[in-house]
């Protein structure tokens, strides 16, 4: 039942509202306008309201409308390929209705009540459903089955059910109680949808990004966090994961980002191909942008939006890679509105729960046996800002205390151009010993022994490097010197990776293997045609090493490879040795 | 009929608080008319049932409790029209050249609403600034914006000056204009900006907003907002190609940091407010193009560095915000090199979609590539020399040494007025730079570039 109340007090974004009794997080319409906010504090006969849209000109004594409901989503086919601002409302649909700029005390559904579906039931009348439980499904998509499930908390016997064309608000489904169920749900976003188990990750999330996939990667199901100063590539990195993951669906939010990056997003996707399904990457797709410049609060509300559509892919049994750019943005956005309601700061003026938010919301990625009996995945990729670059930040901080993967971007990579600037001394991944198995099985047995050891020589390189700094390279040993120059290869030949490439964009586990095992075996016979005394400046000068740089560039890797291969043997056969 | 309050019941640094009102608007402009007759303006930054915050603009000196205030009912609007075209405007949008008010064929929110980024159309036109290290290396686009991140004593205005002389999108004579927006500059500098415009006849085709350093800083959180908003308004209204050129924004933030002491607000980092970045984007955002319109909004904003510091609060959250930034280096500054851009820390996030094959050329990415990693490494050897000496060096890094060397000589060091063409000038020079390097050290280079492309080569085909 609507209640009204009026308004107080308005300072920006926080409203105090007086006259109704909301709960918690209850949804209200603030205003003759009727802008939509949330409630956050309740004192006496007073409730604090953050509100999602500009306030510019709203009085106090204007009336306040609670909905009683909490901020919810709705969830149903049709979420695949939109693009919603923070609070779900479809930006095409704002366009259409108020034009390229957005105005305020505009609602619009979050799925488009008119379009039609196919809805194929694989239940019958008189079965009992349990909550989650699939009732029947919708092609969303040419590769997504939609699966329509029953809300988590609801059940019974099927009295009736239906089948053909309906839109998302006509009635499927009657249980005997009398509950008519929709293809639309709704969930509150800030509730965890439940699963029936939560399982531990044992499959790589394969992202087709040499560094990431080869040295660090993420499983399916777990977490990571891009930590990086401006400049250093958090966004092409995290397009690229959106781009190129063998996932089966991506949730991308652009939280307090560019506008022109969304753009970008919009523009590039429908035009590229899913590597898996060779179908426009836009199709597994949903896209929630509040840019830096649209409201505060709906920014706060945009991370959890977003996750709580990536847990109803997840439900269905799909793998979903949910990416968040970037988590600091939400994080000042929690302490723009903690400022505002005049609470006691914590660490750098972000509030005391700022720790707790963040371990709540990276707490609902994970592997999990669905209600309705698949397995299906969420992982998180966060990128983080911090000020400055400084990675001792209290966001950089709290979120590295629950990540489990790190790939630390390096401001001195990115200045010399060595993309993904991704600092291979100071990133981890916790995964790499729970995936060994599956690199072993999937990708050839010896793949972990050369990442180990290419890991091993950048690290040799690091300390040969602060001997270099104070007597040069030339003063080294010879087997040193070669050390070094292998370490080179690695980070130049594998490490590198050009995002605008048409070829380089994306590098297969094969071709990851191959490249990183031609390498390593330019390395073992340059070591052992040093022992043979050959000299030092003849195995540098092998044409081959440096025609090696350049096969992750062509379009036939395979023949390209093989061919510097031939001729890396003769080289080395001419330099002869003992 | 508009009611005049004397119910002022403090006065606070820039702030007046009041009681016993009617209900007032968040964000309404207010009149206040001060016992002397005159008049200054303000803005509701908090209102409520019992009291309302209201910001004064031009300072509250003279400001007493039998002062009257009248609230207008609505926000601050800027009054725009065509004719706006080289006009001198106060910060606050009132003529200051001794003309007429303008006619204005729209009132506008200055404060803009936030465009749809589904409206938006992606960045693609290469404007051609004929400085080779923006051109060639840190490419600008119609609707980015671009900072300058610059430090005291340096040459940032000169470059910016430049750029507004030279920017143009090739093989194009679309309609363009410049909005200038100076946020707490001295005379002196306005001065040398407005004698530049009159001289090259810029000014016929700008709007200026002056607030010098001695107007009240106030007036500087709202005359970038003025600026912007006339900017639109030309571009999405009459077509025309904008340039909006803010200085400097170190003082507008300092402006902002002034209101939020005296608010008494809970401070970020180094006492500046903890939503910095969500008002600085606010002003950032508004650059861009959209779908089908013809004007475009192109940003370049001048920013000078606390103590050089690049990790200071203002030029580390707007590099958050902007597409990339331009960095002005003292080093070089000191070098004699003009104009001294630091290419390394520089950078422009959209450059990928402005260049390349029909915008300029198909090397291009691979060869700015090249120079950066070839001039990054050239830099560590210089360290490097000054500790065991030249001779220490391989031949391979010796090589790279002098291409650094090469390379801020001939690629940075330019002209003040020399416009350089892209293909023929910039393109043709880092070629020769980098043909002084060994071949195989071109890794980032397509063999089928260095074909087309290498002088070696080029002079063997002809």
């Amino acid at each position: 039942m609507e209640v009204k109340g009026e308004i107080y007090r308005v300072a920006g974004p926080v409203v105090t509202i007086t006259g109704i009794k909301p709960k918690m997080y209850d949804v209200v319409k603030v205003g003759h306008e009727g802008l939509m906010g949330e409630v956050i504090r309740i004192k006496g006969d007073k409730a604090t309201v953050q509100v999602y849209e500009d306030t510019s000109g709203i009085k106090p004594g204007e009336p306040v409308v609670n909905t009683g409901m909490s901020l919810s989503v709705e969830l149903g086919p049709g979420l695949l390929e939109s693009i919603y601002d923070g609070i779900q409302r479809p930006l095409k649909v704002l366009q259409e209705q108020m034009g390229d700029f957005i105005q305020r005390g505009v609602t619009a559904n979050g799925l488009d009540r008119d379009k039609k579906w196919d809805f194929k039931p694989i239940v019958s009348g008189g079965d009992s459903v349990k909550g989650g439980e699939v009732i029947g499904v919708v092609q969303e998509t040419m590769n997504i089955e939609h699966k329509i499930m029953v809300p988590p908390n609801v059940s019974g016997t099927v009295n009736e059910i239906k089948s053909g064309k309906f839109t998302v608000d006509e009635t499927i489904c009657v249980l005997s109680d009398g509950t008519e169920l929709q293809m639309m749900q709704k969930w509150s976003v800030r509730k965890p949808r439940p699963v029936a188990k939560k399982l531990m990750p044992s499959k790589p999330l394969i992202t087709g990004q040499r560094i990431l996939d080869g040295l660090f990667p993420v499983a399916k199901g777990g977490t990571a966090a891009i930590p990086g100063p401006f400049g250093s590539g958090k966004t092409v990195t995290q397009q690229q994961l959106a781009k190129w993951s063998d996932t089966d669906i991506v949730v991308y939010i652009g939280c307090g980002e560019r506008g022109n990056e969304m753009a970008d997003v919009l523009n590039e996707f429908p035009e590229l191909e899913d590597p898996k399904t060779g179908r426009p990457l836009m199709e597994r797709t949903v896209l929630i942008a509040n840019t830096s410049n649209m409201p505060v609060a709906a920014r706060e509300a945009s991370v959890y939006t977003g996750i709580t559509i990536a847990e109803y892919y997840r439900d269905m049994g799909y793998d979903v890679a949910l990416m968040a750019d970037s988590t600091s943005r939400w994080a000042e956005s929690m302490r723009e509105i903690s400022s505002r309601l005049e609470e006691m700061p914590g660490e750098e003026g972000y509030p005391a729960y700022l720790s707790a938010r963040l371990s709540e919301f990276y707490e609902r990625a994970g592997a999990v046996h669905s209600l309705a009996g698949f397995d299906g995945s969420i992982t998180v990729i966060g990128a983080v800002s911090p000020p400055g670059g400084d990675f001792s930040e209290p966001v950089t901080q709290s979120t590295l205390r629950i990540v489990k993967v790190f790939w630390a971007l390096d401001a001195k990579l990115s200045q010399r151009r060595h993309f993904p600037s991704i600092n291979w001394l100071s990133s981890y991944s916790l995964y790499t010993n729970g995936l060994a198995d599956w690199f072993t099985e999937n990708v050839a047995p010896d793949w972990i022994s050369l990442r180990d050891n290419a890991m091993d020589l950048l690290q040799q390189e690091s300390e040969l490097q602060e001997i270099v700094q104070l007597v040069g390279s030339d003063a080294l040993p010879e087997d040193q010197q070669l050390t070094l120059e292998i370490a080179r290869m690695i980070r130049e030949y594998f490490l590198q990776q050009n995002a605008f490439h048409p070829v380089d964009t994306f590098c297969p586990f094969d071709k990851q293997y191959k490249l990183l095992k031609a390498i390593s075996k330019y390395g073992e016979m340059a070591n052992a045609a040093l022992e043979a005394g050959v000299p030092m400046g003849d195995i540098i000068s092998v044409e081959s090493k440096d025609d090696l740089a350049k096969v992750k560039y062509e379009e036939d890797f395979e023949s390209a490879l093989n061919v510097v291969l031939t001729k890396m043997d003769a080289e080395f056969a001419k330099l002869g040795g003992k | 009929m508009t009611k005049e309050y004397k119910t002022i019941t403090e006065v606070s640094g820039p702030l007046i608080f009041l009681e016993k009102t009617e209900p007032v608007g968040y964000g309404e402009l207010v009149n206040i008319n001060l016992p002397d007759g005159t008049t200054k303006r303000g803005q509701v930054l908090d209102t409520s049932a019992d009291t309302v915050v209201v910001q004064v603009f031009e300072g509250t000196g003279g400001l007493n409790s039998e002062s009257g205030v009248v609230f207008t009912g609505e926000t601050i609007k800027l009054s725009v029209s065509k004719d706006m075209l080289g006009r001198i405007l106060s910060g606050a949008g009132e003529p200051l050249d001794g003309g007429p008010r303008i006619v204005p064929d729209d009132r506008i929110d200055v404060n803009g609403a936030s465009m749809n980024p589904y409206s938006r159309l992606p960045p693609v036109d290469f404007i051609q600034t004929g400085i080779s290290t923006i051109d060639g290396t840190n490419t600008l686009v119609r609707g980015q914006k671009l900072p300058i991140f610059s430090g005291a004593g340096l040459p940032h205005n000169e470059i910016a000056l430049q750029i507004a002389r030279q920017a143009k999108v090739l093989g194009s004579d679309e309609p363009f204009a410049v909005v200038f927006a100076a946020m707490g500059i001295t005379n002196e500098e306005a001065q040398y900006f407005m004698q530049d415009f009159e001289k090259t006849g810029a000014l016929e085709r700008a709007v200026v907003f002056l607030n010098l350093a001695d107007d009240p800083a106030v007036e500087r959180l709202i005359t970038p907002r003025m600026a912007l908003t006339a900017a639109e308004y030309l571009a999405y209204e009459h077509d025309m190609h904008v340039l909006v050129i803010m200085t400097d924004i170190t003082n507008y933030c300092e402006a902002l940091r002034q209101m939020g002491a005296a608010r008494e607000e809970v401070p970020g980092r180094r006492g500046y407010p903890g939503y910095m970045y969500t008002d600085l984007a606010s002003l950032y955002e508004r650059a861009g193009v959209i779908k089908g319109k013809k004007g475009s909004v192109t940003q370049f904003s001048i920013l000078t560095m606390p103590g050089d510091d690049i990790t200071h609060p203002i030029p580390d959250l707007s590099g958050y915000i902007t597409e990339g930034q331009i960095v002005v280096s003292r080093e070089l500054h000191r070098k004699g090199i003009y104009p001294p851009i630091n290419v390394l820390p520089s950078l422009s996030r959209l450059m990928n979609s402005g260049i390349g094959k029909g915008k300029t050329r198909e090397d291009h990415k691979a060869v700015s590539d090249q120079m950066y990693a070839m001039y990054a490494e050239g830099r560590d050897m210089r360290g490097l020399v000054a500790i065991v000496g030249k001779d220490a060096l391989s031949e391979r890094d010796q090589k790279i040494l002098e291409f650094a060397d090469l390379f801020e000589d001939r690629f940075v060091r330019q002209g003040r007025n020399e416009n350089r063409h892209i293909v023929d000038d910039t393109l043709r020079i880092a070629w020769e730079i980098l043909s002084e390097l060994p071949m195989a050290q071109l890794t980032r280079i397509d063999n089928k570039f260095i074909d087309a492309y290498h002088p070696a080569n080029k002079a063997k085909s002809e």
